[in-house]
């Protein structure tokens, strides 16, 4: 028998820094995998949280140091998983964040833009909103 | 952790990928290719034992599919379903060679 869980959430504070990644998807793969979450789901929501660390690594305290939290919270059927992101950083909405042009051949193609566009579209929701200071970022799949 | 396998014969290069294609590992294959594709006129990547990327990776294939436009062929061969799945939503699938 499984362990039956109650709503729960799980929280990660670490340094917004992309030599986390690995501390970050640990953490990640870790909850996923008590949930017998499937293989391809958890390969999509590792891509999704990468990319979304990594922008955040990047860009939201513009060269200086901050946190992110990153919570998981589990629905008590076990039917999917929601990530929010939490940072003090420089506003950023990736939700209204045009999507790079994927009909452009490669010499075309823009390197900017992919991640975002990855995480649009493998899960099934992505909600942005700015609080008193805080992005706060949620990506929700549903297994 | 990212094992990178060249396999150079005459002008082609087979690239062997093995583990991870992320931000992590991304920069170690963008700095084995460097120069390696100097005179290279068959390039062909393995991915058969790829288990992840994300899009740190596909911008080494994109930048590596852009050098082989100008010099020769590029394939991308043994790509999971999930990773197909991937250059699929990227639009990859149109631009790379997928075998």
């Amino acid at each position: 028998m499984k362990p039956r869980y109650i709503r729960s959430m799980r929280e990660l504070r670490v340094q917004a820094d992309t030599e986390k990644l690995p501390e970050v998807l640990g953490f990640v793969d870790g909850v996923l995998e008590e949930l017998d979450c499937p293989m391809k789901v958890q390969l999509q929501i590792d891509v999704a949280v990468e990319e979304l660390f990594v922008n955040i690594s990047r860009y939201a305290y513009a060269g200086g140091q901050g946190d992110v939290v990153i919570g998981i919270e589990v629905p008590d059927d076990h039917s999917g998983v929601s990530v929010t992101f939490k940072d003090n950083g420089i506003p950023f909405d990736p939700v209204s964040h045009t999507d790079p042009d994927i009909s452009l051949s490669a010499d075309e193609r823009e390197i900017g833009g992919l991640g975002i566009l990855m995480v649009r579209k493998s899960m099934n929701s992505m909600e942005y909103e700015y609080t008193d200071g805080t992005n706060i970022l949620t990506i929700t799949k549903l297994f | 952790m990212l094992n990178i396998i060249k396999n150079a014969q005459d002008d082609k290069l087979e690239v062997v990928l093995e583990g991870r294609l992320d931000t992590t590992t991304a920069p170690s294959l963008d700095a084995e290719l460097k120069g390696a594709l100097d005179g290279v006129k068959d390039l062909k990547f393995d991915l058969t034992k790829l288990e992840y990327i994300s899009s740190a990776g596909l911008r080494v294939l994109l930048s590596s599919q852009k050098v082989m436009n100008k010099q020769g062929n590029m394939v991308v061969a043994n790509a999971s379903e999930e990773l197909k799945e991937i250059f699929d939503v990227t639009g990859f699938s149109d631009i790379l060679t997928i075998e």
